[in-house]
């Protein structure tokens, strides 16, 4: 067992035994078996000395428990590490930042407080699951569609408060966004609710976001100044109809375009579900395309064409232009969405292909329209979450296929954002490729961005964890590179594995690292004694500060 | 409940499966069941009282945690991947194997396997656990 850096056996068994008797010893995890099932099981230090490991796990029932431990935590100065559903696999799981800390388990408080089909929002607790939200919505009989991420067994709250992003209409797939409302557990065990609920008798608590004075809720995401203990979410009407397109364009120098009509297409309201780009020369699927490629497909890679992608100069368009001819397959795609009823994802259609005629030789497919509910041969084929169904079926992206005889261990994410424009697409392919050629890795094909965000782009690389160190080595290294590299060219991840806060944090240093010392001036007020969750997304309290930052 | 407890819950699902006793029978016994941890020292020595499995229990927790990945049909991210594994020599859906020991359905759920992550006591419980598994290795 693992005891945070400055905490003895006797405070931690003083802690342990204070855990016991406000929460019940029933739920009070020490024994090596129980603690170890809170490893992160995609841990890229999987086995090495620098694997988070937590020293136990508590699971209290209610709020009012979580205040308890939270006061028991500053009176022994053992260090909390809350987790909803523990379930963002690739970012952390259930382990802590810090190893030693004790895993707050928030996965008994799992109930859905609220639906109101009116209002189209529900308040829900961090132990609730999209899956769970989903059938208390069908349960109650009512008309919204919860925006899921993928995998959908992760909790609306931890996902929006780690700020993870979802599939349909733009507003909603922003899961933080579209929250309304907090409870939150401070560290010295108060209790602090936002927007209107801090109006005691308060109506519009999930109508009205920012209340009075400051608006507080996003100091509680991606940081450890709270523990969120319910959270309101508007949910989106059920649409009559839903409606898919597809563009298509055959020249390597129409992606600028592309990426400008179809941002001005979804800033002005028109698309409005989540667009993508794809590229079927390079059978490159677009992310949550129901018509999408096989992600397991195991076709060999065009080596050649991936080169010219790369390059671009007169050679490489001539290239691909030959291959455009002789496969009958585009250079790009573009995929845009509409929600809304059928009359009006019609017209929406028609004003997107009228916008895209700006390209020569575009071509749209023949769209696809469905209603709702989906029928059963629908379900079977579609990506659910573009529809608000929750769905495990993401991990298909790893498992055993006939050209990978063994499954995938695990992954992790390198995930920049980069600015919405085709240049930048081309610019971050080259910079990332370089870097893997360094580093020894496989250049990956040509890789087009994600389009969850409004207004940007997130290039999304995947990189597998394993159990081997030596393997897990290596990719750390390239991470190590790509997130300096990204910097300089002023590109920033949205989000990182635990292994890489630190040096994620480091990038944002603008003003001599002026915002990471404002957020450590709000740790060290609202949590002196440094007990909740040290080192999440790079803020650490002082007791635990290196004297070099 | 601990480690010692869900071997001896999963033991004795096993050992009335194999000998062909009805499940509920095992609800009017008391078993005292010990373990010994690696270091060969007695890990614990735990009661258990009224083990039989529910298997109404079981079906639930499956349907609640598994089916997602495990059901017949596209979709199925652990179900295509044992498709693969198996080739046609067993189901590739759990709900359809006849030779899933409780053992081994435990063994799965507290160590995953690939991409399935292990599932905390919080997630299912050793009692839950010992429906599960009870219920996956049912005789039709």
């Amino acid at each position: 067992m693992i005891l945070p850096p400055d905490v003895s056996q006797q405070q931690f068994d003083q802690a342990i035994s204070l855990f016991q008797r406000a929460i019940g010893s029933d739920w009070v995890f020490t024994a090596e078996e129980d603690v170890g099932l809170y490893r992160d099981a995609y841990s890229p230090f999987w086995g090495e000395p620098e694997e988070r490991m937590a020293s136990a796990a508590i699971a209290p029932a209610s709020v009012e428990e979580v205040q308890a431990v939270m006061r028991i935590a500053n009176e022994t100065s053992v260090p909390l590490y809350p987790i909803s559903t523990g379930k963002n696999l690739g970012y952390g799981g259930s382990a802590p930042a810090l190893s030693g800390s004790v895993v707050l388990d928030l996965k008994r408080m799992n109930r859905v407080l609220d639906i109101d089909e009116e209002n189209a929002s529900v308040l829900v607790e961090p132990g609730a699951s999209y899956f769970d939200l989903y059938r208390e919505i069908r349960a109650a009989g009512a008309k919204l569609w919860i925006d899921c991420p993928d995998p959908g067994w992760g909790s609306p709250i931890g996902n929006a408060l780690d700020r993870g992003g979802g599939y349909t209409r733009a507003q909603f797939r922003n899961h933080f966004d579209s929250h309304c409302g907090m409870e939150v557990v401070l560290p010295n065990g108060e209790l602090l609710r936002t927007g209107m609920g801090a109006l005691p008798e308060a109506q519009t608590w999930q109508q009205y976001k920012p209340g009075f004075g400051p608006w507080v809720d996003g100091l509680f995401s991606q940081s450890n100044f709270g523990v969120v203990t319910k959270m309101g979410f508007w949910m989106m009407p059920e649409p009559e109809a839903c409606l898919i397109g597809r563009f298509y364009a055959d020249r390597y120098e129409d992606l600028p375009a592309l990426v400008r009509i179809l941002t001005h297409l979804e800033n002005a309201g028109i698309v409005n579900g989540m667009p993508g780009f794809g590229s079927p020369l390079l059978q490159r699927r677009v992310p949550a395309d129901p018509q999408g490629d096989d992600p397991n497909d195991t076709t060999a890679i065009d080596q050649a064409l991936h080169d010219a992608f790369y390059s671009g100069d007169a050679a490489a368009r001539a290239l691909i232009a030959e291959r455009v001819k002789s496969t009958g397959r585009s250079c790009w795609s573009a995929l845009v969405k509409f929600y809304g009823p059928e009359r009006m994802v019609r017209l929406q259609w028609e004003l997107a292909k009228e916008r895209f005629a700006e390209i020569e030789n575009i071509r749209a497919g023949e769209p696809e329209i469905y209603g709702f509910p989906l029928s059963d041969a629908e379900l079977e084929k579609v990506h659910k979450p573009t529809f608000g169904i929750p769905s495990l079926s993401v991990f298909n992206y790893g498992i055993r296929t006939e050209g990978r005889p063994e499954p995938l261990q695990g992954h992790q994410a390198f995930s920049p954002v980069i600015p919405r424009n085709g240049e930048a697409i081309f610019e971050a392919n080259k910079v990332f490729a370089e870097i893997f050629k360094e580093e020894g890795l496989p250049v990956p094909p040509f890789s087009l961005p994600g389009c969850v965000w409004e207004r940007t782009l997130m290039m999304i690389f995947i990189f597998p964890t394993t159990k081997d160190p030596a393997v897990n080595q290596k990719y750390r290294r390239a991470f190590h590179k790509l997130i300096p590299r990204a910097a300089e060219r002023g590109w920033g991840e949205y989000r990182t594995p635990v292994a890489y806060y630190d040096r994620v944090m480091a990038t944002y240093s603008y003003g001599d690292h002026a915002l990471r010392r404002f957020h450590e001036t709000i740790k060290d007020s609202l949590d002196p004694n440094g007990i909740l969750s040290p080192g999440r997304y790079g803020i650490w309290p002082q007791r635990n500060r290196k004297s070099e930052q | 409940m601990n480690k010692t407890l869900l071997i001896a819950a999963a033991g004795v699902v096993a050992l009335v499966l194999v000998t062909g006793y009805f499940v509920v029978s095992a609800s009017k016994e008391e078993l005292i069941v010990s373990a010994e941890n690696a270091n060969g020292e007695v890990a614990a020595v735990a009661a258990l009282k009224e083990a039989a499995a529910d298997l109404e229990n079981g079906e639930a927790v499956y349907d609640y945690w598994c089916a997602a990945c495990h059901d017949p049909g596209p979709g199925h991210p652990g179900t295509q991947s044992l498709a693969i594994k198996y080739d046609r020599e067993r189901p590739a859906a759990l709900e359809e194997r006849t030779d899933l020991s409780p053992e081994l359905t435990a063994y799965f759920v507290r160590n995953g396997f690939a991409l399935m992550p292990f599932f905390r006591k919080t997630e299912i419980s050793d009692a839950d656990l010992r429906d599960l598994s009870a219920y996956l290795a049912r005789e039709e």
